[in-house]
Parts: C-alpha cells; sequence; structure tokens
C-alpha cells in the first residue's frame, strides 16, 4: 500500500514537473526582457533536472543542474548582464509570427497523432533504471569509447574557433 | 495516456515551442536560448526511450548533447558579442546586410 502511494505521489510530482517546464518554455515567448527569458529557461532547466530525479537518472540531473543551469546558463546571464540590453519599445515578434504559430499547431498535431498510439512499456518501475552511473561509465568508456574521444576534439576545436573569434573581435577597423 | 506517452509528449511540446522561438522572436540572445529549449526537448525525449528501452545510448547520447551546446553556446556568445559592437542592436532586423 505504502509502495502505491509513494508511485502516486512521484506520478503526481513528475506532472507537476512537466507543467512547470511547459510553462517556463511558454514564458519564453511571451517575455520581453532577456534576462527574464533566461530565468524562464533556468526554470524548464531546473524542472526537467527534477524530472530525471523522479526517473532515476540521478546523474543525467546532475549534470542537467551542473551544466546547463551552472554553466551554460551563468555564461548566457553574465553576458546580458555585460551588455546592458533593454529591448526598446520595437516589435517583440518578427513578420513570421502568423506562419510559426500555425507550423507549430501544425507540428503539434502531427506528432500528437504519431505519439497518441499507446507505447511499449517501459522496463522498469518509476524511478528504477536497470543501469547507474557506473554501468552508464562502463559502457561509455567500452562501447563508445569513440564517440567520448570525438567529443574532446570538437571541445579543442571549439577553444580554437573562439580564440579566432576574439582575434576578430581585436582587429583594428579601417576606413 | 501512460508515462511514456507523457514525456514524450512534453519533450515534444518543448522543442516546438523551442522552434516557434527561433522564428518569431527578434532577439538574438532570445534565439539563442529558445535554441537550448530544443536541446532540452531532445534530451528528455532520449531519456525517456532509455528508460523504455533500458538501456544506455539513451544516456550517452544526452551526454554528447550536453557537450555539443556547451560547445555551441561557447561559440555562438563571442559572435554574438562581435555582432552588438558593430550594430549596438540584439535586433535580428539590423543585420539584414548580412544576407549574400
Amino acid at each position: 500500500m505504502i509502495d502505491a502511494l509513494l508511485g502516486g505521489v512521484d506520478t503526481l510530482l513528475l506532472v507537476l514537473c512537466a507543467g512547470g517546464a511547459l510553462a517556463g518554455a511558454a514564458l519564453m515567448l511571451v517575455l520581453r526582457q532577456p534576462m527574464r527569458v533566461a530565468m524562464a529557461l533556468i526554470a524548464t532547466m531546473i524542472f526537467l533536472g527534477a524530472i530525471y530525479g523522479i526517473l532515476g537518472v540521478h546523474f543525467i540531473a546532475a549534470f542537467q543542474v551542473l551544466i546547463y543551469v551552472g554553466a551554460v546558463m551563468l555564461f548566457m546571464v553574465y553576458v546580458i548582464m555585460l551588455l546592458e540590453v533593454r529591448e526598446s519599445s520595437g516589435p517583440r515578434y518578427s513578420r513570421l509570427v502568423v506562419p510559426g504559430i500555425a507550423g507549430l499547431v501544425v507540428l503539434l498535431g502531427v506528432l500528437a497523432a504519431s505519439i497518441w498510439k499507446p507505447l511499449p512499456p517501459p522496463v522498469g518501475a518509476l524511478g528504477q533504471t536497470s543501469y547507474g552511473i557506473a554501468g552508464f561509465s562502463v559502457s561509455f568508456l567500452g562501447e563508445y569509447w569513440l564517440l567520448f574521444e570525438l567529443t574532446s576534439v570538437l571541445l579543442v576545436a571549439a577553444v580554437v574557433a573562439a580564440l579566432a573569434l576574439i582575434r576578430i573581435g581585436r582587429i583594428p577597423r579601417h576606413g | 495516456m501512460d508515462r511514456t506517452q507523457l514525456l514524450v509528449g512534453v519533450a515534444v511540446a518543448l522543442f516546438s515551442l523551442g522552434l516557434v522561438g527561433v522564428i518569431v522572436r527578434r532577439n538574438v540572445l532570445v534565439m539563442l536560448m529558445c535554441m537550448e529549449l530544443m536541446l532540452n526537448g531532445v534530451n528528455l525525449s532520449l531519456v525517456t526511450f532509455a528508460q523504455q528501452t533500458g538501456t544506455t545510448v539513451g544516456a550517452v547520447l544526452v551526454f554528447l548533447v550536453f557537450v555539443v551546446a556547451t560547445v555551441e553556446i561557447a561559440l555562438a556568445i563571442p559572435i554574438v558579442l562581435l555582432l552588438v559592437r558593430s550594430k549596438r542592436t540584439l535586433d535580428l532586423g539590423a543585420y539584414n546586410d548580412l544576407k549574400g
């Protein structure tokens, strides 16, 4: 009985976090100031981290909070503060707002129709995974070692590209 | 509606909202954040399907998406800074002269 009750609480938390993530994403479309949009995105990411935690993939929840919220969004917030830009009273949306909304409705309809059919049930119960951080690490560094090495190449390429961009920014303009 | 359908539906909605944000918003930084939202939707679907199949391949892909998202931001932010330094605005309409 307690297990059933806890399962119900987990499902309720899952639905609440999903609703919070969707609300944050919707706010991103309507808020004007970039800082408020960043805060809405951070809220969405934290709700997604909570969903990963409820699902039992705690290491992905930790990645989500540490990498996305702690690194990427902190960087974004710094840049917004550095630029100190306030969106003027100009138009918030581009001319594509009507086709964009129409495309959203069509896309959601098509995708909802595709997932409406019952999917195969998950392997484990809510909050239980068949692998943990140890299984993930063994698989990642064993079976998928090439991808792991390629990420380091990608990161080095990104550092070189960022340095090149900084050099472009330092070149004095003539004329 | 079962758990998998709920999570895939949320992932689809996040991806779609991010895509619409990229299309309709004019602020360059907001467009970047909407791209991040699309990647978050993809991550949620990967985790959901990894849960459904009980394999680690989805988690590995999520890790790779994290790396790609970090690289994307590390390169996009300097580009935005350079653009803002030249035009003094974040409005995408000011960069129409970048068209070929």
